[in-house]
């Protein structure tokens, strides 16, 4: 008994294993068959392979999203694995793309991983973006952060952004045109000085996997066209009291990238004094 | 009453919930609106779960019945994409 789907341009054709593997997403009204090809025939791009994007990959892999990339130019360490979950004692010293793919791949062989060991910049990000329906933004630091951002409007791709430091996560859902971007909420990075890197500051080991839960299932309804996203509000998780709470964040006219008459027309790489975490 | 004739037939004797309702929901979506499913079945918590979901899912159930002594005919008639 077979049953075909549209998938992209093409026919997705369950197989037997598949309708097992995704029997509870296709009993949802809001996914079905329909919607589990969908999902079979996205193409999402995470970057940063280390506590958020951990979480926010093994989630989309389960989910049997089409392909997934995975950009970090960083490798494994022993301080990783308090939160990195899908690394292990095994991949220590293993670049985190390939190391997240040998789980990923474990997990779900429908699921084409690709890993990308480079560094992110603002040389090669928009040829890195340019074959995915959707960016996640799993990085550690501002300059990438605003890089990402840049992009994202520049290629008008949705863009899920996820941050943690210490107890406290956020997330929200950035849809360039009708929503706002990361700069109408913060217009330009902080200062070196001021960040505190999350050396510093630590991270509660399983903030990233809520966080990163969050935003994998943003990607989801996103790939869906189900539900509501956070466009135009950012929602701040903090463990420690266990509340969450949502910040409109209107679109800024005079937003320096996606405003009326942008300011910023090319990316800018904030190297500068921050430093990168191990 | 006339014989309804359905439009699509799928055989799910042999599977237990909730695979029994994944095949009958994959099949019903393939299917055009207006047609009708029948699904022949052996699972008899499947003959009460299956009619239900249909419907709360927004598919008409024309026909629920016992055929021997393990299976059960639905006869669905498919009312929303």
């Amino acid at each position: 008994m077979g049953f075909a789907y549209q998938k992209g341009e093409g026919i997705v054709d369950f197989t037997e294993d598949q309708i097992l593997r995704y029997s509870r997403h296709i009993i949802l009204p809001e996914v079905g068959g329909k919607g589990q090809a969908k999902i079979a025939g996205a193409r999402v791009v995470i970057v940063g392979a280390g506590g958020l994007g951990c979480p926010v990959g093994y989630y989309l892999t389960a989910a049997g999203v089409g392909t997934l990339a995975l950009i970090d130019d960083d490798t494994v360490e022993l301080s990783n694995l308090q939160r990195q979950i899908a690394h292990s004692v095994d991949t220590i010293g293993m670049p985190k793309v390939e190391s997240a793919k040998k789980t990923f791949n474990a997990l779900n062989p429908d699921v084409t991983i690709v890993p990308v060991k480079v560094r992110i910049s603002k040389d090669n990000i928009l040829d890195l973006i340019r074959d995915y329906d959707i960016v996640v933004d799993g990085s550690d630091n501002f300059p990438t952060r605003y890089l990402i951002n840049d992009a994202c409007v520049m290629s008008g791709k949705p863009l899920v952004s996820g941050a943690i430091l210490r107890f406290e996560g956020q997330v929200t859902t950035l849809i360039p045109g009708s929503g706002p971007c990361y700069r109408c909420l913060f217009e330009e990075p902080p200062p070196p000085g001021l960040v505190p890197s999350c050396q510093e500051a630590g991270v509660l080991g399983v903030l990233p996997g809520v966080i990163g839960g969050l935003q994998a299932a943003e990607v989801l309804k996103l790939i869906l066209g189900k539900g509501e996203v956070l466009k135009g509000e950012l929602l701040i998780y903090d463990a420690l009291r266990t509340t969450f709470r949502k910040v409109k964040v209107p679109k800024n006219p005079s937003c320096p990238v996606c405003g009326e008459n942008p300011s910023i027309k090319e990316l800018i790489d904030y190297n500068e004094g921050y430093c990168a975490p191990q | 009453m006339a014989e309804i004739s359905p439009d699509k037939r799928v055989d799910i004797r042999g599977l237990v919930c909730p695979y029994t309702f994944v095949k009958a929901k994959l099949a019903i979506e393939s299917m055009e609106t207006g047609q009708i499913l029948e699904i022949l079945l052996d699972y008899d918590e499947a003959a009460k779960s299956i009619p239900k979901s249909m419907e709360a899912h927004g598919q008409q159930v024309l026909k629920v019945a016992k055929i021997n002594d393990t299976d059960w005919v639905l006869l669905i008639r498919k009312a929303k994409e």
